[in-house]
């Protein structure tokens, strides 16, 4: 058995542009994924309240299917089955709707469960002082439950950064991609992933920071409080 | 080329699950396993041993699945060994698995009062008899409603073994496609494969842990 990691080096250009691809296919689908999230936590919130509407059974369907099918039946699903229905679609832009459509569905249940150990009488509270349904959502109900479930959103994004790896199946040119482009030209496999693999490691770490540097920042007023 | 009915695809689909469902009763049977042996290794008093343990399990958890399907696949040819799909995939998955249930059981360890422990210590217990008579047995009622939740990532998991070339369910799903330019209609029934197996042990995970809470614990 003998280890060559110097036949990796000409290659060093695929891996930065495969590690490029996944650093901002990670950050593009943790805004719009948060945001996709916060969206269907706050009509299915609405349905809590008020009983449930067509609109957030729907969404609680959607949450449903992509948290029990797997990320890359979802990826092929959008990828073959769009074209096929007459909808164009590229690599990249079926897997950058299929990450969002799963970090969204993953992070709106979070939040719910954060949202849920929110007391109805602090929401009635906030709307007795004035405060409107949104008002009241945004500062009575989800900046708490952020605060609280920000752990869980840490590591529910980490995961889908790793598996981001996925859609090197589809031929989008991601850290993967660039793994078993690298693997075909000069036969060293083993090396090759063991390589890229700490390179993820390294992304996972490095993702937990910046999150938690965010999240310093983002609750510190909430810092040795109740919350 | 023959035409393929739609009964004929759901038939080739209902086969391929056959071996989804079998490479997550090992990779979830030997990661219970091996992660029951780590759970005891990290909670033991040694302070190397847990500090191994616990670099494998964010080992496990900080990279991509694929990447250890990958590594357990071609490392194993470095070593001079031919392994099959079948090899690679129930190896990756196992020790994936075990790193995520010994992450889980661990919480549900710690989570008994220590007053417990000093408790079953005090009363001449030595460590495996505290853990085994009086730690153990109200860990698990607080373990069993996350082990099934889990069960659901471990069943999507064995999904990516179709990249190293094991006949699952995707896998079937992506061949039938090659053969029949019916991507819509086939990935929608894999996807309902899936959804049938996946989404009554989501809700049996939910019902623990509502049932859980009911019981006052916590």
């Amino acid at each position: 058995m003998t280890l060559d990691f110097s036949s990796l080096l000409p290659y060093t250009d695929q891996i930065l542009e495969g590690l490029v691809t996944t650093v901002w296919l990670t950050v593009v689908t943790t805004v719009a994924g948060i945001a996709l999230a916060v969206v269907v936590a706050y009509v299915r919130d609405g349905a809590r309240v008020r009983g449930a509407s067509l609109v957030s059974r729907l969404l609680g369907g959607y949450v449903e299917v992509i948290r029990n099918t797997p990320f890359i039946v979802q990826l092929f699903f959008l990828f073959f089955g769009l074209p096929a229905l007459g909808v164009p679609i590229s690599a990249t832009v079926a897997a950058l709707i299929a990450m969002i459509l799963n970090l969204g569905a993953y992070t709106a249940e979070i939040l719910r469960a954060g949202i849920e150990s929110t007391t109805r009488g602090q929401h009635e509270a906030a709307r007795a002082l004035g405060l409107s349904r949104l008002q009241s959502f945004r500062h009575v109900v989800l900046v708490p439950a952020f605060s609280r479930v920000y752990p869980s959103l840490i590591s529910q994004c980490i995961i889908v950064m790793l598996g981001s790896a996925v859609v090197s199946q589809i031929s989008v040119f991601d850290l993967t991609y660039a793994a078993n482009f690298i693997q075909s030209r000069n036969f060293r496999g083993f090396e090759v992933y063991l390589v890229v693999t700490a390179i993820y490691l390294l992304l996972a770490v490095g993702l937990r920071l910046v999150f938690e540097f965010v999240g310093r920042r983002l609750f510190a007023f909430r810092q040795g409080g109740s919350a | 080329m023959t035409d393929f009915t739609t009964w004929d695809i759901v038939r080739n689909l209902l086969l391929a699950a056959r071996w989804t469902v079998v490479l997550s009763l090992i990779a979830f049977i030997g990661g219970a396993a091996v992660g029951l042996v780590l759970t005891l290794l990290r909670m033991g008093g040694l302070r190397p041993v847990r500090w191994l343990v616990r670099g494998y399990v964010d080992l496990f958890q900080g990279t991509p699945l694929l990447m250890q399907l990958f590594l357990a696949y071609f490392g194993a040819a470095v070593l001079g060994f031919d392994v099959s799909a079948w090899t690679a995939a129930s190896v990756a998955l196992t020790l994936f698995t075990s790193a995520f249930l010994c992450d889980i059981w661990r919480g549900c360890v710690e989570a008994v009062p220590s007053g417990q422990w000093q408790a079953a210590r005090v009363l001449g217990l030595n460590y495996l008899q505290s853990m085994r008579h009086v730690i153990l047995p109200q860990a698990l009622r607080l373990a069993v409603p996350p082990t099934v939740g889990f069960s659901v990532q471990v069943i999507k998991g064995t999904a990516l073994a179709s990249v190293i070339g094991f006949v699952e369910l995707t896998k079937a799903g992506t061949m039938l496609n090659n053969a029949t330019f019916e991507p819509f209609t086939i990935f929608t029934f894999v996807a309902l494969g899936y959804f049938i197996l996946c989404y009554p042990l989501s809700r049996y995970a939910r019902y623990l842990e509502r049932r859980l809470y009911g019981a006052g614990i916590r």
